[in-house]
């Protein structure tokens, strides 16, 4: 039971850590609940359908079919993420500022909570699908019995969700002119990590050959595959033994994610009626 | 873009790598009853290899290792393809998560 506990906490922590950001990004747009519920509820679905096929799913390409796929789905959460963060560049401020105006506004809203609920399913995806094939493994396997093995994966979603729940919580606690800025910062950091472990993906299943010495090796202070590297991984990447594309990943992302919310952010200056109301604290 | 970024690394890396990543012979690793044999792979230092880990058991088991960067699940009953990068001599552990009290190996590179 406890086997299954650390397995199914671990998996949770680590999808609900995503969507406690997701939810704290998208504090106060309308309709966000449903969206993020559609996000998991296909990701849960998903997450079933690819642990029945991962035999199949691995046989692809020369038997790198799980790594492509994984790589596949953590560009499209980078390329979602970028397009939230850089959406909310646009309207963000506009929409915390003049909560009236925000009927057209939340409408194209949608489009970003689109892109934050895909974001969602792919979390609960990639996680969901290793829960289902273990607790498939464990109930086949006889093992454990029934009891037993549900009693550790409902305390494993409990504690989990729990956790996750903690964090929402306390990032609610961030005043909420600064809100805008910590959650902007959270999803660039989540992206670039994204984006280094799709890198190491890539190379995991042979697509890219090159850049793969690690650059350095900090698993005597904090190790990948302990409690807290891995969380820090979830959040912002981290890896004990980076190599160079993943860092050059990591980095570009990050660099994109500026350019680009900088970019957005000057041409809106340019044709607002009066640049002072830039300036404006927010409370 | 960084979509594109990627895919454009990945068409040069891996025209620039298909060939030589490819020749080396790759070595069986057995998994059954949750243990790994050999549970000691000797590997070439500096030279990439590729594991062919065969799953004898009828579950899933999920090949883990951060010292290779490998996480890949492998069905019941399954092979699963594992390739390692060019290693500096030493010795890089891995496990089978789903079972890692006796799922356990380690890859020697010499």
């Amino acid at each position: 039971m406890l086997a299954t506990l650390l397995i199914v906490f671990r998996e949770v922590i680590e999808a609900g850590l995503i969507v406690g950001i997701v939810l704290a990004a998208t504090q106060g747009v309308v309709g966000r609940g449903l969206w993020v519920t559609a996000g998991a509820a296909g990701g849960l679905l998903g997450a079933c359908i690819v642990a029945a096929f991962a035999g199949g799913l691995a046989s692809l390409f020369q038997g790198s079919g799980q790594e492509l796929f994984n790589a596949a789905i953590l560009i499209l959460a980078v390329g979602m993420l970028t397009w939230h963060n850089v959406w909310m560049a646009t309207h963000g401020k506009e929409m915390s500022r003049e909560l009236k105006a925000v009927g057209a506004e939340v409408r194209r809203g949608g489009k970003s909570l689109l892109a934050l609920a895909i974001v969602v399913g792919v979390a609960v995806l990639r996680e969901g699908s290793e829960v289902v094939l273990f607790l498939y493994g464990v109930a086949a396997g006889g093992g454990a019995s029934a009891a037993s093995l549900l009693l550790g994966g409902a305390l494993g979603v409990a504690l989990g969700a729990g956790l996750s729940l903690l964090m929402y919580l306390g990032l609610l606690a961030i005043p909420a002119h600064r809100l805008f800025a910590a959650t902007t910062g959270l999803i660039t950091l989540l992206a670039a990590g994204l984006a280094s472990q799709a890198a190491a993906f890539l190379q995991q299943g042979g697509v890219i050959g090159v850049l793969q010495t690690p650059l350095w090796d900090t698993s005597a202070i904090l190790p990948e595959g302990g409690m807290a590297g891995r969380l820090l991984k979830t959040l912002v990447g981290y890896t004990d033994q980076p190599n160079g594309l993943q860092l050059i990943a990591w980095l570009g992302v990050v660099a994109l994610m500026l350019t680009l919310m900088r970019l957005v952010n000057r041409s809106r200056v340019a044709w607002t009626v009066s640049p002072s109301a830039t300036a404006h604290p927010a409370e | 873009m960084s979509l594109k970024t990627v895919l454009a690394l990945t068409a040069l890396a891996g025209a620039a790598i298909a060939g030589p990543a490819r020749a080396q012979a790759p070595i069986t690793v057995t998994l059954k009853d949750h243990r790994f044999s050999p549970a000691e792979i000797r590997v070439a230092a500096n030279q990439p290899a590729i594991l062919n880990v065969v799953n004898d058991d009828p579950l899933a088991e999920e090949f883990d290792s951060t010292a290779l960067k490998v996480e890949k699940v492998i069905a019941g009953k399954q092979s699963g393809t594992v390739r390692i990068h060019p290693l500096r001599p030493g010795r890089y552990p891995f496990m089978g998560e789903y079972h890692s009290a006796t799922a356990q190996g380690v890859v020697v590179a010499q």
